[in-house]
């Protein structure tokens, strides 16, 4: 069966989740095209209203808050896309070595995963954060380091199943090294669950990063990004103007279409037939 | 007995193991502060012989094993160290706060644990109705969404456009009961939205699991009711992945108070945190993630305690 006629066939929700993280991906690319003012480019007074030249009206320092949600869009995703895929790249090859390995090495990694996680992650970001500085670079290693261990946990969990199996048994017997096990062996029988968490690991870190951007300690001004928009704006709230809620809800849409999406396929990959 | 005696000493053993493992980590984090504190404090004006003398003051050049003892010492007679942005001591300033920022956390705890039980109760009762759809797609909703886009959502419908209650919560040191408790409805709320969702789902999930299991249908053959078939017989079994759940989301809740304190200006000890960290204060910091840590784990381990207890096999072990 084809990819499409499997969209074709998922439930509304699902097929909701793809189209709005289609839209988000092609608004990320095409944001330069789309926006009609540049990112940090102060086009009017602070707070103009919206309607006529700006779409959505401006911010506080009088940049459009269209165009700046635009480009919110591109960092905002970007960094959470790339801090996800390092603590993939991180936790998944530590865990999947840890159940090939065991011994010592699984001894050793788990203990210290267990110490890091015992620490609650947003005031472990703040310690570390305040030591290194608040630059995008820090943000990025800190917050992949901290759910690395989150995806260390599964993989390690989801190879252990795989290893004990006969195949990687007669592989180890072939004299296969460490890294044909991981990526010919146990990696594709590992995939399923590992891409579902891909998706919720997403949704964490970008919570976390519009979390900390709120706070003022994330992706630091005048880098256009959906949490630092929210904190900027507040004060029209009070005045009863939703403008600042919009990049609020561009985070809140993103993370629902994502959980609507791993829903479905945790749904099909644990074989249950639709009703 | 005794096997339970032995795996509550392991937990609460792995909590303190946890614990002093936090504490390290806080305070080597200092260590990689480009230049050390004493640099930071005196500014990068300061010539290398007042530096020098000031570490000599602060003790900084003594080998890391005994500042460190040195520092747990301190840390247990309950001397937190001197602020670095205005030089007053920490405890002081973190102990108004502590109060402010449990007070929360608790109410937040009294308004949504029995309300997430309940629920859960419910949507296991009347499962696969409209009611329990509704539940479960706003808790699925809940869980997505930023915890400041809910409490501007709140702030928008119940402060500015009802008015009923005001939108930033900053409490005098002075103010009364009422006043405070009026002005902690909304950022209780908040918490509460995010919290009841887990709680409630998994109180749905470990009911529902049960109500598959043979004495369920022996009870329900006996003609029971159902809402007595839940209460008495399916509850109890499933109190340890419930109180398991409850206690985790405590947990969360002493952490998630960091970002509802500062949407609503809540003189807590997350926003100090906060403050502190954007000023770069560093012990300031350390004492903060020390003392949200500690509650953290101590949450968890009771969580792991509680669930052991909880455990009809363990608490009455055969023969």
């Amino acid at each position: 069966m084809s990819l499409l006629k499997h969209v074709w066939r998922a439930p509304l929700s699902a097929q909701f989740g793809l189209l709005m993280i289609l839209l988000y991906v092609l608004v990320a690319v095409f944001a330069p095209v789309l926006a009609p003012f540049g990112e940090t480019q102060v086009v009017g007074d602070g707070f103009t209203p919206r309607g006529g030249q700006f779409l959505l009206g401006t911010d506080n320092l009088g940049r459009d808050m269209f165009s700046r949600l635009v480009y919110g869009a591109r960092n905002t995703l970007g960094i959470a896309f790339l801090t996800t895929v390092l603590a993939f790249l991180l936790g998944g090859s530590c865990g999947l070595i840890a159940a090939i390995k065991g011994g010592w090495v699984d001894q050793g990694l788990s203990r210290v995963v267990d110490i890091l996680m015992a620490i609650p992650q947003l005031i472990f970001a703040l310690l570390i954060l305040s030591v290194v500085g608040t630059t995008a670079t820090s943000l990025v290693l800190v917050i992949a380091l901290l759910d690395a261990t989150r995806v260390f946990r599964l993989s390690r969990a989801v190879a252990m199943n795989v290893v004990v199996q006969d195949f990687v048994e007669a592989a180890r017997l072939r004299g296969e090294g460490l890294c044909w096990l991981v990526t010919r062996e146990v990696l594709p029988n590992a995939a399923a669950p590992l891409i579902a968490e891909f998706g919720l690991r997403f949704c964490f870190v970008f919570l976390f990063i519009s979390a900390l951007s709120f706070l003022g300690l994330g992706i630091q001004p005048p880098t256009a990004d959906w949490g630092s928009m929210v904190r900027d704006n507040a004060v029209l709230i009070t005045f009863g103007d939703i403008s600042p809620l919009l990049p609020a809800l561009a985070v809140a849409l993103i993370t629902v279409s994502v959980n609507f999406v791993v829903d479905w396929m945790l749904h099909k990959s644990s074989g249950l037939k639709e009703c | 007995m005794r096997s339970i005696f032995k795996l509550l000493g392991q937990r609460l053993a792995l909590g303190l193991l946890s614990l002093f493992a936090v504490s390290v980590i806080i305070f080597l984090a200092v260590g990689m502060l480009p230049g050390d504190i004493a640099q930071a404090m005196l500014g990068q004006s300061a010539t290398p012989e007042t530096v020098a003398a000031y570490r000599a003051q602060l003790g900084l050049d003594l080998p890391p094993l005994t500042r460190f003892g040195h520092w747990i010492w301190q840390l247990l007679h309950g001397d937190l160290g001197v602020s670095l942005a205005n030089q007053r001591p920490i405890a002081e300033l973190v102990g108004s706060r502590l109060g402010n920022t449990f007070s929360l956390a608790l109410l937040a705890a009294l308004v949504s644990v029995p309300l997430a039980l309940c629920l859960g109760m419910l949507a296991a009762l009347y499962r696969n109705s409209w009611f329990d759809r509704l539940l479960n797609t706003s808790a699925l909703s809940a869980v997505s969404f930023p915890e400041f886009f809910v409490a501007y959502i709140l702030i928008l419908v119940f402060a500015v456009k009802l008015n009923w209650f005001p939108s930033i919560s900053n409490l005098a040191p002075d103010a009364s009961l009422g006043t405070v408790l009026e002005r902690s409805v909304l950022p209780v709320a908040t918490l509460s939205l995010v919290v009841i969702a887990q709680m409630m789902r998994m109180t749905r999930a470990s009911l529902i699991n049960l109500l598959a299991s043979p004495y369920i249908e022996m009870a329900r053959l006996k003609g029971i009711s159902q809402s007595r078939i839940i209460l008495r017989h399916a509850l109890p079994n499933a109190l340890a992945p419930i109180v398991n759940v409850v206690a985790l989301n405590l947990a969360y809740l002493v952490v998630g108070v960091v970002v509802v304190e500062v949407v609503f200006v809540y003189p807590g000890l997350g926003q100090l945190l906060v403050d502190s960290v954007a000023k770069r204060d560093i012990p300031v910091v350390q004492a903060c993630s020390l003392i949200f840590a500690a509650t953290y784990i101590l949450l968890n381990t009771s969580a792991d305690v509680l669930s052991i207890a909880s455990n009809p096999r363990l608490m009455h072990p055969k023969g």
